[in-house]
């Protein structure tokens, strides 16, 4: 087994054997979306209208919620150190613990997505395409959230300092995310805006790995 | 201040020339000099803050020294970080051990990223194999412990870095220990390690390190 495998299985096992915060960030995009038509009425024409942008901000938050996790308990075990110290460059460990992170946080956020889409009345030309940018953005909120989580690490208030540094660098993530369904309900080609997705993870997948690698490095001196 | 020795560094084994390191606004050691040839010990001692975890971290890799070179048989370590971090073990005050994962689990990933497969061995020789399956929430400190140090049997490497293994080892496993550092030796591994006890390692150089940073003799 390479060790690239060995950490993404690693941090695998310790996601559910913690159990904790895989189940809290679907409870928690279950919950926040079942608030919405409480919140502005039942009537299925207005919820149908914004049901993309509900869905979309809020497995943007969910993703949010756990990313404060990602290196702060190898931070304060020392294995982060030990991690640092590996023959396996810290870069490609950036990349396997995001893979790992997105397997337990952005894979499920896709899957259950649809069904809550459902409670929103969106309109079903939209649920293939909902799945499929969820499935194309949420590798790139783990990318970008990572380089938040490496910057923050030690800081007090991590968390709270994670969302200001990570959430405007969502936005473009969010715009191209909900335009592609929109684009789709609204009978135009969802085609460009999935492209455009597909981009910015192009784009994430070796900058996010570099950049938060270099700022472990420096929480490490 | 002692005269520069380039010699030192083109030795064969692991050598620091000049090294200087820089903690914030305080410089904690300058000019220091060390050399641990094959099968050499080298012990680093002092009071607190005297800096011998900041020169385990930066012959590690974890720092940057503030002026010096550090060498491995001659060759820069600078040139070549990912063969550095291939060649050494650093085991600090932290155990990197998870709750949740089992004994054998966390020794064979530790050993695993290394390509180390000696796991057995590693459990064995610090006394561990029977806890094997145990989950390491369920383990004293002393224990947490052997099972960082089982990490040095597990994967072996030319280079052991220990920042005061001792800490929290009952003289059993401190045995388990020395052993394991005199077979290193005998292997032709280089050993540096700090430590506030004396310990009986044979043939040791002792570095030691004052409170103001300055070298003393």
């Amino acid at each position: 087994m390479t060790a690239f495998r060995r950490l993404i299985l690693r941090d695998l096992r310790l996601a559910f054997r913690q159990g904790g915060d895989a189940a809290m960030v679907v409870g928690f995009f279950v919950l926040t979306v079942i608030l919405f038509p409480f919140g502005v009425g039942p009537e299925p024409e207005l919820l149908a209208r914004i049901a993309a942008g509900i869905v979309w901000v809020t497995a943007l938050l969910a993703a949010l919620l756990s990313l404060e996790r990602l290196f702060q308990a190898d931070w304060e075990d020392g294995s982060l150190e030990a991690l640092a110290l590996m023959p396996l460059p810290l870069e490609a460990q950036v990349l396997a613990k995001c893979l790992a992170h997105w397997l337990v946080t952005g894979l499920p956020l896709s899957l259950v997505a649809p069904l809550l889409a459902l409670l929103l009345h969106l309109e079903p030309a939209g649920y293939p395409v909902l799945v499929l940018s969820l499935l194309l953005g949420t590798p790139s909120l783990s990318l970008i959230g990572a380089v938040g989580a490496a910057l923050s690490l030690g800081a007090r208030r991590g968390g709270v300092l994670l969302s200001l540094l990570v959430l405007p660098l969502y936005i473009p993530v969010l715009i191209f995310g909900v335009a592609a369904i929109e684009a789709r309900i609204g009978g135009f080609a969802a085609r460009p805006h999935l492209l455009l997705l597909g981009a910015l993870l192009a784009g994430a997948l070796p900058l996010a790995p570099l950049a938060a690698a270099a700022a472990l490095r420096q929480a490490l001196d | 201040m002692p005269a520069p020795s380039p010699s030192a560094v083109s030795a064969p084994g692991f050598a620091g020339h000049a090294l200087a390191c820089r903690r914030g606004e305080r410089l904690v050691f300058a000019g220091l000099d060390f050399a641990v040839p094959p099968g050499g010990a080298l012990v680093l001692t002092g009071p607190n803050g005297s800096g011998k975890s900041s020169l385990l971290r930066l012959m590690a890799g974890l720092t940057r020294p503030e002026a010096g070179m550090l060498a491995w048989n001659g060759a820069p370590i600078g040139d070549d970080p990912a063969a550095h971090r291939a060649r050494l073990h650093f085991i600090g005050h932290q155990d990197a051990v998870k709750p949740v994962l089992t004994v054998a689990e966390t020794l064979g990933f530790w050993a695993g990223m290394r390509g180390g497969t000696e796991v057995r061995a590693g459990l064995e020789r610090f006394r561990l194999a029977a806890l094997a399956d145990w989950p390491c929430r369920l383990l004293s400190a002393g224990q947490r412990r052997r099972l960082a140090l089982a990490r040095l049997v597990a994967s072996p490497a030319p280079l052991w870095l220990l920042d005061e293994p001792a800490n929290g080892l009952d003289a059993e496993a401190l045995a388990d220990l020395l052993a394991a550092i005199a077979a290193q030796r005998a292997a032709g591994g280089a050993v540096v390690l700090s430590t506030h006890t004396a310990l009986p390692i044979e043939g040791a150089r002792e570095l030691s390190l004052t409170a103001f940073g300055r070298r003393a003799a």
